[in-house]
């Protein structure tokens, strides 16, 4: 009897670990694939002349993806611009002044916030915000400024959850403490809970630039997908994400292969973002 | 010690199930014979689907799926026999090399405007400048001062390839014009944008957005036939074998007075008048 009971265990233990593996093994798979499918063009073309030049045609043999690249940390920081501010005032708030009802009914909303697909987020941005940018500040709408608006939007409820989260991890004797000393409210939460909490809402916002970055089918639709580096907040622009979902449809040879070049360095660009977000959470655990 | 044994050998077993699955799902896609598969270029797409409509009407026991994927991919899919009819809306490449390249219809490619435009005409050489970006400024086609929103399609489309190859010439298309991914995002810039240009299959040139004539000429579809109007590109049917079976009685019938009569309805222009 025990040893049937020992085996049962055993079997549930072993089906977990291939749970746990299966996922590893899908991001080697893809790891393997995208590696696969886009450095060849590495070699042929050469790292130079991929990431750092400046016109692409891939029909016509230039792979230069430097404004994309760009491009893309433009949108990220701009969407970082609109909502890191709204985000961390909405998890202080949570945090710091919201009484248990409020917060009840504002987390399940921020939930909510997030499980909106980015097409319908795109879809509100062609039909509101496009519109209101060509007619009050000129251009064809398609902007920067919409793109960032957008993705500002979006990556609230990352940025929200993750540094609520730290926030409340702040032990409340350092509020306690800071009260005791004769701090108000508002001077015990800028010098004393959000420098505490200080490498939680970095690492939030970190994560948030992932989204930013990632992000695709609403950048599609607002970002006019325009090859220039754009010069003012006006111009349209293209995000390495859309090069990729714009031209896969079509793309045959060196082409396709230019287009897992392009994921190649989007996966970098992710990784290094991760990495540094892991690494400020991870101090804050030491320190 | 057992547990060490037992992890692996159940990875092995998984990822055994996965390749049998997919080996299983590609034996049985191939195992049926009477239907009809077409994939390739955005433009026919909609198009071959009407077909496939009013063919399945009239041979209820044949079904026709079609696909999309744009014209390179069609041509791509017809050459590794990956589908039964590959389609294609501009000529082939020397290195694409197909069995059998079956003319089914021409199409005509517009140049749109929003309907407030009070622009009407625009010259072969205008539109070259404008994409080109050597025109910015609607004030030199005669309107406004205001830049125009040029909107293009992406690299490796068809109407994009045909666009180039009768408008363009040598001139590459300037990087600061917009790009958007169908015939019909295009459309839907152009119909909400009032400054914006683009280029479209005329057979979907609709009441939201002006078509401009060209050196003073009407696109359309009887422009097209007596060849006064110039912006035309073929829509092609693609085959890796001689046809035959089902996938010859469709052509057969796309070929026929009222398949042809379908695509007259349509907007474009049918190869026999």
């Amino acid at each position: 009897m025990a040893n049937r009971f020992f085996s049962r265990e055993h079997l549930i233990k072993c089906l977990l670990v291939v749970a746990a593996f299966s996922s590893l093994l899908f991001l080697f798979i893809i790891f393997a694939f995208i590696l696969g499918e886009g450095l060849p063009l590495f070699y042929k073309v050469g790292v130079i002349k991929i990431i750092l030049g400046f016109t692409w045609a891939p029909t016509k043999g230039f792979f230069g993806i430097f404004p994309m690249i760009v491009s893309s940390y433009m949108v990220t920081l701009g969407a970082l611009i609109f909502g890191a501010p709204l985000a961390l005032g909405c998890a202080t708030y949570l945090s710091e002044y919201a009484s248990r009802r409020m917060k009840l009914f504002l987390k399940p909303a921020l939930e909510l916030l997030a499980g909106i697909p980015s097409v319908v987020y795109g879809f509100l941005g062609v039909v509101y915000i496009v519109p209101l940018i060509r007619e009050y500040l000129g251009g064809p709408g398609f902007s920067i400024l919409a793109t960032s608006a957008v993705l500002g939007i979006m990556i609230l409820p990352t940025i929200i959850s993750i540094s609520f989260d730290s926030l409340m991890s702040v032990p409340p004797t350092y509020r306690e403490a800071s009260i005791a000393m004769g701090a108000t409210k508002w001077q015990t939460i800028c010098n004393v809970v959000l420098p505490a909490a200080r490498s939680g809402i970095l690492a939030s916002f970190i994560l948030g630039m992932g989204r930013a970055v990632g992000e695709t089918m609403a950048v599609i639709m607002v970002a006019g997908n325009a090859l220039r580096i754009p010069m003012s907040l006006l111009d349209p622009l293209r995000t390495l994400t859309s090069n990729i979902a714009l031209e896969l449809a079509y793309a045959a040879g060196d082409h396709r292969s230019a287009l897992f070049s392009t994921g190649v360095v989007l996966l970098i660009i992710i990784m290094i973002l991760n990495f540094v977000a892991n690494f400020w959470v991870k101090r804050k655990v030491t320190g | 010690m057992r547990s060490n044994l037992a992890t692996p050998i159940a990875l092995l077993l998984f990822i055994a199930l996965i390749c049998w699955g997919t080996f299983d799902l590609r034996k049985s896609g191939a195992g049926r014979k009477d239907t009809v598969t077409l994939a390739g270029s955005t433009s026919v797409m909609p198009f071959s689907e009407k077909l496939a409509e009013y063919f399945m009407l009239s041979h209820p026991r044949l079904s026709v799926e079609v696909q999309g994927g744009g014209s390179s991919a069609g041509i791509q899919a017809t050459i590794n026999r990956t589908v039964d009819i590959g389609m294609s809306s501009r000529n082939l490449k020397d290195d694409e090399k197909v069995h059998k390249q079956i003319l089914i219809c021409y199409d005509g490619i517009s140049i749109i405007v929003h309907p407030s435009n009070p622009v009407r005409d625009i010259s072969l050489d205008q539109i070259q400048k404008v994409y080109s970006g050597r025109i910015r400024n609607w004030r030199e086609l005669g309107w406004i001062d205001r830049n125009i929103d040029a909107v293009s399609r992406e690299e490796g489309s068809g109407t994009r390839g045909a666009f180039e190859e009768l408008v363009m010439g040598k001139a590459f298309i300037d990087d600061g014009i917009m790009v958007q991914d169908s015939n019909g995002s295009v459309k839907e810039v152009v119909a909400t944008d009032p400054y914006a240009i683009g280029y479209i299959s005329l057979g979907i040139v609709d009441q939201k957005v002006k078509a401009l004539t060209i050196d003073g000429v009407i696109p359309s579809v009887r422009n097209i036939i007596q060849q006064k109007y110039g912006m035309v590109r073929p829509f092609l049917y693609l085959t890796a074998t001689e046809p035959a079976g089902a996938v010859k009685v469709f052509i057969d019938f796309v070929l026929s007075r009222d398949g042809q009569n379908i695509l007259r309805k349509e907007g474009l222009v049918p190869i026999r008048g």
